[in-house]
């Protein structure tokens, strides 16, 4: 459990904010894919603590990023803290994705919505361990579509929109890069009906495919078993056995 | 400093505060938040006969101050805990109680009797907020009749301590905790969760897959406080208070209302280290209120 200082919280647009935590001591080591387990003070309808993804680590401003969408008290309170306010999160939790086993594969980093927000710091770590990354990220329109520049740092990004605002017009599956490319791996983060088009796509095509699941969760260490999701091993703890999961652990229909 | 240690029907515990079931998974879990030899007792998650993958999700639903549950005793079975779990238990200097449901009396007693020459498990604690499912699903807990059976075979197949874990979601509590009293229940802890419900008004549908689920958290401490009250006054065996303990003064309230013991539950998912400053807190006010020991607290309600 750390308590943490908030260095600066930019609304992104109305729907997104960017809070980026910083600490008097160095930040713990974090890994891509695992969450934060944030307790939302000053909010009497917000009991549980608010499971958000790992943005993006610097260690060397000593920066946690977190990417917050408003879908709630929870998230709104987040979304008000101010520069200098404390707040207080279990981290690093859960498990991570998993490295290419070669240098040389194609890896696609599939994301929509506020489900890019991991892919980030993935790209930044698959970047620095000397892998070279494209991203394909997707959303309703151009606002929905956040840190776009932050993601051509670390490789080439392709981009969808449903109204065509930004990118080709269209789902993530249907951009034409899927087409043109032999991608060897593929990760995956956003709502759930994207990536079970992701996986189905990655399972007809015989690509590995991890995806990050979202479940709402009380504990986030695996103790009161309300985050599960069925697998090939029965009901597992997203928390814990994920959020990554390879889609062949997965008793998705696709 | 005052002296915290206490004993609860045949267990010896270093002090009042105890993990509720299935809100500190083995212990295990909070190893890296705290020392978890200093807590008085873990009560274990709920542990059945055989491997049960519990409920379809969603399992969970927030509410003001609370949260429903519908979890449904996922846990991979007795013999697995025996095999598995307890000898990773042993070297941990505190009291581990098993949490032990059914859905038949015969699984109970099953249950109880694996765990009976266990070194280092002085106790069990009985769930009867289990559906009977051969007397048609009525919990084992809401009629004095179907406790006192479950808790009287139990007892004939189970020599160390047994506390019996009450249901709230009945009439008349004290009339339960009075049938599993005489039918040699060691305490009794208090309460279960609060049956209750969450919809989804956008969506016209229940949140919780099974629609009705278990409360817990700050919203059922004041039921929880009534029933430790009505039932420390009738009953001669201890009774250990649990039900939306939060922080050290609402465990002082249960002591004062006659608890023996707490239990901390969902406040461990709020703050894993939630039980250290609750144990420190105890400690500081008795200090603050010169008392020498835990156990002049008990029942030192002024009306």
């Amino acid at each position: 459990m750390l308590d943490l200082v908030v260095k600066s919280n930019v609304a992104l647009n109305n729907q997104y904010s960017l809070l980026i935590l910083t600490s008097h001591s160095k930040l713990p080591e974090m890994l891509p894919g695992q969450f934060v387990e944030v307790r939302v003070d000053n909010s009497p309808n917000t009991f549980l603590r608010r499971p958000i993804s790992i943005n993006y680590v610097d260690y060397k401003l000593n920066e946690l990023w977190l990417l917050i969408q408003i879908v709630g008290e929870g998230t709104r309170k987040m979304c008000e803290l101010k520069t200098g306010d404390n707040i207080n999160l279990l981290v690093p939790l859960g498990n991570s994705f998993s490295l290419p086993n070669l240098k040389t594969s194609k890896l696609l980093l599939i994301g929509g919505g506020v489900g890019i927000a991991p892919l980030l710091f993935m790209g930044s770590y698959l970047k620095e361990m000397g892998f070279s990354c494209n991203f394909l990220l997707g959303g309703r329109s151009e606002e929905n579509l956040l840190q776009l520049s932050d993601f051509e740092k670390f490789g080439t990004v392709y981009t969808t929109t449903e109204d065509g605002t930004h990118g080709e017009r269209g789902y993530v599956t249907q951009h034409s890069v899927l087409s043109s490319s032999n991608f060897d791996l593929i990760y995956t983060c956003g709502p759930t009906p994207m990536m079970k088009a992701v996986a189905s796509y990655a399972y007809k095509n015989n690509i590995e495919c991890e995806v990050s699941l979202e479940n709402t969760m009380a504990c986030g260490i695996g103790t009161c078993l309300c985050c599960v999701t069925d697998s090939i091993n029965g009901h597992v703890c997203v928390c814990t056995e994920g959020p990554v999961f390879n889609i062949k652990k997965l008793k998705w229909q696709i | 400093m005052a002296d915290l240690n206490i004993n609860v029907g045949k267990l010896k515990l270093k002090n009042p505060v105890m993990t509720a079931s299935g809100t500190f998974g083995y212990g295990h879990e909070y190893s890296d938040f705290m020392d978890i030899s200093r807590i008085g007792g873990i009560i274990v998650k709920g542990t059945t006969l055989r491997d049960r993958q519990g409920n379809q999700y969603p399992r969970m639903a927030e509410t003001p101050s609370g949260m429903l549950n519908a979890v449904g005793l996922q846990n991979k079975g007795v013999e697995y805990f025996v095999k598995n779990i307890y000898p990773t238990l042993t070297d941990i200097n505190t009291n581990f109680i098993v949490n032990v449901s059914g859905s038949t009396i015969e699984d109970y007693v099953e249950t109880a009797k694996m765990l009976n020459d266990l070194d280092h498990i002085p106790g069990i604690e009985l769930n009867i907020s289990c559906p009977n499912v051969k007397e048609g699903g009525m919990a084992f807990g809401t009629s004095c009749l179907s406790a006192a059976q479950v808790v009287k075979a139990v007892r004939m197949a189970y020599k160390n301590d047994l506390m019996v874990k009450l249901s709230p979601n009945v009439t008349d509590i004290s009339e339960i905790a009075l049938a599993v009293e005489a039918e040699g229940a060691d305490s009794v802890s208090l309460i279960n969760t609060v049956l209750g419900m969450a919809i989804n008004a956008e969506r016209r549908k229940p949140i919780l897959s099974t629609i009705t689920g278990g409360l817990s958290g700050p919203a059922v401490k004041p039921i929880a406080l009534r029933m430790v009250w009505q039932v420390a006054k009738v009953v001669k065996i201890p009774v250990i208070g649990l039900g939306g303990i939060m922080n050290a003064t609402d465990a002082i309230e249960f002591l004062l209302a006659g608890a023996s013991a707490i239990q901390i539950g969902t406040a461990n998912f709020i703050d894993p280290t939630v039980c250290d400053k609750i144990i420190d807190g105890i400690d500081e006010y008795l200090d603050r209120h010169n008392y020498k020991s835990v156990s002049q607290l008990i029942g030192a309600l002024e009306i």
